[in-house]
């Protein structure tokens, strides 16, 4: 009966995932970010890309990978809300880091940037594994696409692709379109298509395949064609963000600046993709994009403010919820035509997709199924790009009390007349029988 | 025992006093029927002071928590309770479908205590509830036998029940179940029925409908009420016993008792629409033609009488014929022929085990072993046969009753032994007769040669008391034609004057029967060895019943001893594992586990449950028993589809615990494989053979229910033996993927699991072993790696 607060502790359990993220919203400016390299010089080499994001508001510490002093936590805290690793070479990290440290950082909701290369360490290949990514297996393999290929002066062997299919989400990639294809040398990886985590942002086309460059290729390659992702991302369930890109030079200034032409195309662009790219789905990783927040659900009959512990069949009840999108800087209200509420016993036995007024407030009406057991409101919002809303309150729906049905059911008056014309016929019937004589 | 007492103990003057005889009489067995409730409710107490005053088993647990929600919230809250605590997410409408005459007895109890400044908590209430009512239901029995053969089997008979230990299995302190209650209300009603059939009194018969109404409200075992005594009336109609106090017993008890019924919401119009009530129904008719007919009888001449009979028989065949055919045809349209699955199965003993195999599985719903009859009623089941034979010498209405509600209690108790419980009171009742005729044969046998006592008078003693019903019916009868011609008086006058007719004829029928038994007399040393013999047979009973009472009967099953060498040890592994649940999960986690402790889970630890002892939704109970007897992978779909976060196992192979859920495996099974067919019961046998030993399927090692019961087994004694099916089991290291444990009691009876949350993110398809060749971080990672379901 009085289960209100229980009921309401339960749904900030429900929520907790999404206060207690490392992203912040209090202090989402001054996140911190640990960036390990394998060499120093990278540093310099891909400054446009730091310095892009240090422009941003993020605190950058670069470590290399194999510094005895690195830790991604001390006294159970961790340090950093972010890690980025440009370290395709490492084969075992420094300090107290390994590959735990990284996946439970990723589990306690932190964001993760891998870039491998081409000869990419185990280590690294094991963290992909880990996120759901499968590097080729082949140490020195490369993709290589003799038609997509980035026309230049020096190489021959085409592992230098422009490629441009990109994801179509304006979450993940901005809502500029990115004119220039994306330059592109690494390693390839493919994504289980059962795991639905994983998205593919850009991936080769359909003349790419992935095999050492050196050596004549005597098998067929295991990757090939559109199958091979050249950068994935994965949001994991707690939303925690990862990029994984099987290319580190993609982030370097020399790709950066470079002006890019794809083979058999007439267009040269004065400049790569890469920048507009890498920087777009950085902000995405780093939830300045498509992270959503609910706040106020609230619920209540029609007409009454309060919310009752318990709902009858058949009651008339509203239904409402905010929800607000993190621009980088404040929370606005999240704004889309397609966000839907269950009522829902083992099955959605209402399912309506909620109205809104632009200010965030969704929110819909809509009647008690006539079935009583223990219902839950449920909110559950994945849509591409954007965090998973799973929102779940328990309520009980109880059938009508035993003074809720109606009195006189004009239907039955025949029924009426005939049990009191029988009780008075037995009475009249009673008294004539004793005293006549 | 107490016959032969009331009948010796008086004065041998015999016309001056035979009313402070009398008094004396009524005086004594006030205090012995006194002493019988004190004894009814004493004995009940072995289990309070062996262990505590804590509630038993597994039903009562539900009617406490029932209890508790009536007392806290008043009747209409009671009323209107949806409880959303059980059968997560269906609940469960628990005013409209609970027995409500228990609970609202002990609230009452419980209310009239608190009013009184007797602060007694409800649980204590409940606790003393069953005791009382046994009391209550020995004075029954009294007034029942009474009528039926005088106050000296009366006696015998409440004595009887009152340590009869069938009925103390289900009335131990703590005992608190429906039937506790009920089968006071039963006798109760039977008592009140032959009261009225005895008097003819209105009076009675209202209250009987009353009674039946509490009946009602108790139990579902009403439906034996309702049948039988239709079943009562037909017989006496046939055998030409039809009398108008017949008509008063029945006519009201049907229609009042019809209404009353359907005031019980979960009886509802079932009073009315289901076949087990329609025997009443018909009867009814057939009472009131046979009524008609008499009357029309003793208007008309005797010839016309002949034409109007065969007038209204060729009419009234064919009508008959017709709404019969319709009535078949409109039961005949309904799946179970309008009969409950529980009622088929009394019936056609087999059907449940061949269509319901929910109600198979509760062990107290199987037949009984011939040893089970011996244990529960003892030397009743010979004694019996006897009181049938006296029940016959002579044969009034009131005697056929009991002739006829032993044989239907029989056949019932050897459907099902819960229904020994009815089997109970009506051998006590015809072994009350038959202890009490004996003794009064042998006691008057060894007065009758006994020298210097004068014979005439002591035969007249003897027989008075025995022999009051037997004159009362003959009288009756004799009366009978008088009753037509009376000018209705009132009843009060009616009855003095009916009394005053009885005595002289009755004193006549006594003399000559006085020379009769003088003829019949045993010699004196038969008659002493006899006596002695049924004393010794009436000692090894209280023996019995004391053994019964203190050992077999009193343990609340919640809390376990064994005794050993090492002296007393005691299981306490059920409340530790509520008592953790309570403390250390959220309040509105789900706990799922085997139907059987869902009422426990409930009401010991306040979590809520997926199914429970109330099992009316089969599906339900089906889709747990499905993922118990499912691979782990499936069974966490399953359970993480209800939203169910713990899972709770019974194992009792560390103690030998015979009663836990690897035993009762196979049903989960077979409710499981009923609704969802690709669980199959051979798939867990081994030729034929249910076993858990290295010869057992791989189905069956890799369910559920095998994984809880034994992870982490083998470390108990390093060899993983199970004392329950005395066996070493057959996979003895294994981990869980999708399960871990967090509470295991003491003794290891109660294993208590988490589902573990899905994986925040997916792995890739590569495989581990790949990357073996290359570094320590491999290495070093098996030993840091967490689970990876965490």
């Amino acid at each position: 009966m009085g289960k209100l607060w229980v009921i309401s502790i339960a749904s900030i359990f429900i929520l907790l995932p999404f206060l207690g993220n490392a992203f912040s919203p209090e202090s989402p400016t001054d996140r911190r970010v640990l960036v390990l390299l394998d060499d120093s010089a990278i540093k310099s080499s891909h400054s446009i890309y730091f310095n892009s994001l240090k422009s941003r508001g993020f605190d950058l510490e670069f470590k290399l990978a194999d510094d005895p002093k690195i830790a991604l936590q001390r006294y159970g805290q961790y340090l950093y809300d972010a890690l980025v690793l440009f370290c395709p070479s490492v084969e075992r990290f420094g300090g107290s880091i390994d590959l735990a440290a990284i996946l439970d950082f990723v589990d306690s909701g932190r964001d993760l940037i891998i870039a491998a290369d081409s000869s990419a360490s185990d280590l690294i290949r094991e963290v992909g594994i880990e996120c759901g990514v499968d590097f080729d297996e082949d140490p020195s393999a490369m993709v290589i696409d003799h038609i997509g290929y980035a026309v230049s002066e020096t190489e021959g062997d085409h592992t230098l692709i422009a490629s441009d299919d990109l994801i179509k989400s304006d979450v993940i990639l901005g809502s500029k379109r990115i004119e220039a294809p994306i330059l592109f040398r690494g390693i390839g990886h493919s994504l289980n298509p059962a795991n639905n985590l994983v998205l593919k942002v850009l991936s080769a086309s359909p003349s790419a395949y992935s095999a050492n460059p050196k050596s004549k290729l005597s098998t067929p390659p295991s990757l090939t064609g559109s199958a091979i992702s050249l950068v994935s991302i994965v949001q994991a369930r707690n939303n925690a963000r990862i990029l994984i890109t099987g290319s580190l030079s993609m982030f370097s200034n020399k790709f950066f600046r470079s002006g890019v032409q794809k083979a058999g195309e007439k267009t040269k662009h004065e400049k790569s993709g890469n920048e507009q790219f890498l920087t777009e789905i950085s902000k995405w990783v780093f939830h300045e994009r498509g992270h959503l927040k609910t706040v106020n659900v609230k619920h209540h009959k029609v007409g009454e403010t309060d919310e009752p512990a318990l709902y009858r069949i058949n009651d008339e009840l509203e239904y409402s919820v905010e929800i607000y999108e993190w621009s980088g800087k404040s929370w606005d209200p999240y704004v889309a035509n397609d966000v839907q509420v269950q009522f829902y016993m083992m099955s959605p036995y209402v399912l309506k997709t909620m109205s809104h007024n632009k200010k965030g407030l969704y929110s819909t009406s809509f009647k008690v199924p006539d079935v009583y057991g223990v219902f839950q409101f449920k909110v559950e919002y994945q849509k591409l790009g954007y965090t998973s809303l799973s929102l779940s309150k328990q309520i009980p729906v109880r059938p009508y009390r035993h003074n809720e049905y109606e009195r006189f059911i004009p239907a039955a008056y025949p029924y009426y007349g005939a049990a009191f014309s029988m009780m008075a016929g037995f009475f009249v019937f009673s008294f004539v029988h004793l005293y006549s004589k | 025992m107490a016959a032969p007492e009331t009948s010796t103990a008086a004065v041998p003057t015999l016309h001056t006093n035979n009313t402070l005889r009398n008094a004396f009489g009524g005086v004594l067995s006030f205090f012995i029927l006194l002493l019988i409730g004190v004894l009814a409710f004493l004995i009940r107490l072995f289990s309070v002071i062996k262990y505590e005053s804590v509630i038993h088993e597994f039903d009562p647990y539900f009617n406490y928590r029932v209890t508790q929600f009536l007392t806290k919230k008043g009747i209409y809250d009671f009323w209107n309770w949806f409880d959303d605590r059980t059968w997560y997410p269906l609940g469960r409408v628990i005013g409209g479908t609970v027995y409500p005459g228990l609970t609202l007895t002990a609230g009452t109890i419980w209310w009239l205590l608190n009013s009184l400044n007797i602060p007694l908590s409800v649980e204590t209430v409940c606790v003393f509830t069953a005791p009382i009512f046994s009391a209550f239901a020995s004075w029954a029995t009294y007034l029942l036998t009474k009528e039926v053969k005088g106050v000296g089997a009366g006696l015998t008979a409440a004595t009887l029940l009152a340590m009869v230990p069938s009925y103390i299995s289900r009335s131990v302190a703590g005992s608190y179940d429906n039937e506790a209650v009920a089968i006071f209300a039963l006798i109760f009603t039977f008592s009140l029925y032959i009261k009225t059939l005895n008097t003819g009194s209105l009076f009675y018969a209202t209250l009987n409908s009353i009674v039946y109404f509490y009946m009602v409200c108790s139990w579902g075992g009403y439906t034996f009420i309702i049948n039988l005594i239709p079943m009562h009336v037909l017989l006496c109609i046939v055998t030409g016993r039809y009398s108008s106090r017949l008509y008063i017993a029945y006519a009201p008890l049907v229609v009042l008792g019809t209404l009353l019924a359907a005031l019980v919401p979960v009886v509802g119009f079932n009073a009315v629409m289901t076949s087990e009530h329609f025997a009443s129904f018909l009867v009814f008719i057939i009472i009131h033609v046979v009524a008609f007919v008499y009357y029309i009888k003793g208007i008309l001449s005797p010839k016309m009488f002949k034409v109007a009979v065969t007038l209204v028989v060729s009419v009234g065949l064919a009508v008959c014929c017709a709404v019969i055919a319709v009535l078949i045809a409109l039961v005949a349209s309904s799946p179970t022929k309008g009969w409950s699955g529980r009622s088929l199965s009394l019936l056609d003993p087999t059907y449940a085990s061949k269509y319901i195999p929910i109600i198979a599985s509760v062990s107290e719903h199987q037949p009984p072993t011939w040893p089970s009859y011996f244990m529960d009623i003892n030397v009743l089941a010979f004694l019996v046969p006897s009181g049938i034979i006296a029940c016959f010498l002579p044969l009034t209405d009131a005697s056929s009753f009991v002739v006829l509600y032993i044989a239907t209690s029989v056949y019932f108790s050897g459907v099902m032994v819960r229904l020994m419980l009815v089997l109970a009171p009506a051998a006590c009742i015809t072994s009350g007769i038959a202890l009490s005729e004996a003794f009064d044969v042998l006691t008057r046998s060894i007065k009758f040669q006994l020298p210097g006592v004068s014979s005439g008078a002591e035969v007249d003693e003897g027989e008075t008391s025995s022999d009051t019903t037997e004159a009362r019916n003959d009288e009756v009868k004799a009366e009978k034609p008088e009753e037509k011609s009376k000018d209705r008086p009132s009843k009060k006058s009616k009855k003095k004057e009916r009394e005053h007719v009885e005595k002289p004829s009755a004193k006549a029928k006594v003399k000559t029967k006085a020379e009769k038994k003088r003829l019949l007399a045993l010699p004196l040393e038969a008659s002493a060895v006899s006596l002695l013999l049924l004393i010794l047979l009436g000692a090894f009973y209280v023996v019995h019943c004391v053994w019964a009472a203190a050992e077999a009967y009193s343990a609340p099953s919640i809390v376990l001893t064994s005794h050993t060498r090492n002296g007393l040890h005691v299981f306490d592994d059920f409340r530790e594992a509520y008592a953790w649940l309570r403390h250390n999960t959220d309040v509105d986690d789900k706990v799922a586990s085997w139907w059987d402790y869902g009422y426990q889970t409930t009401a010991m630890a306040n979590r809520t449950v997926i199914v429970d002892n109330n099992t009316w939704n089969n599906t339900h109970i089906a889709t747990v028993g499905t993922a118990m007897s499912s691979p782990e992978k499936a069974a966490w779909e399953i359970f993480h589809s209800l939203d169910v976060k713990y899972v709770l196992v019974v194992f009792g192979g560390l103690i030998g615990y015979p009663s836990d859920d690897i035993n009762k495996f196979l049903w989960m099974v077979r409710i499981g494989g009923g609704v969802f067919p690709h669980i199959k019961e051979p798939d867990y046998l081994r030729d034929g053979q249910y076993r858990i030993d290295s010869q057992a399927t791989p189905t069956m090692l890799n369910c559920l229910m095998y994984k809880l019961s034994y992870y982490r087994f083998v470390e108990t004694d390093g060899k993983a033996y199970d004392r329950v099916r005395r066996t070493e089991i057959g996979k003895k290291y294994f981990k869980l993927t999708h399960f871990e444990e967090v509470f295991t009691t003491h003794h290891w009876m109660v294993r208590i699991y988490k589902l573990k949350p899905p994986k925040n993110r997916i792995r890739g398809k590569t495989k581990k072993s790949k990357s073996k060749t290359s570094s320590t971080s491999s290495s070093k990672r098996s030993g840091t790696k967490k689970n990876p379901w965490l």
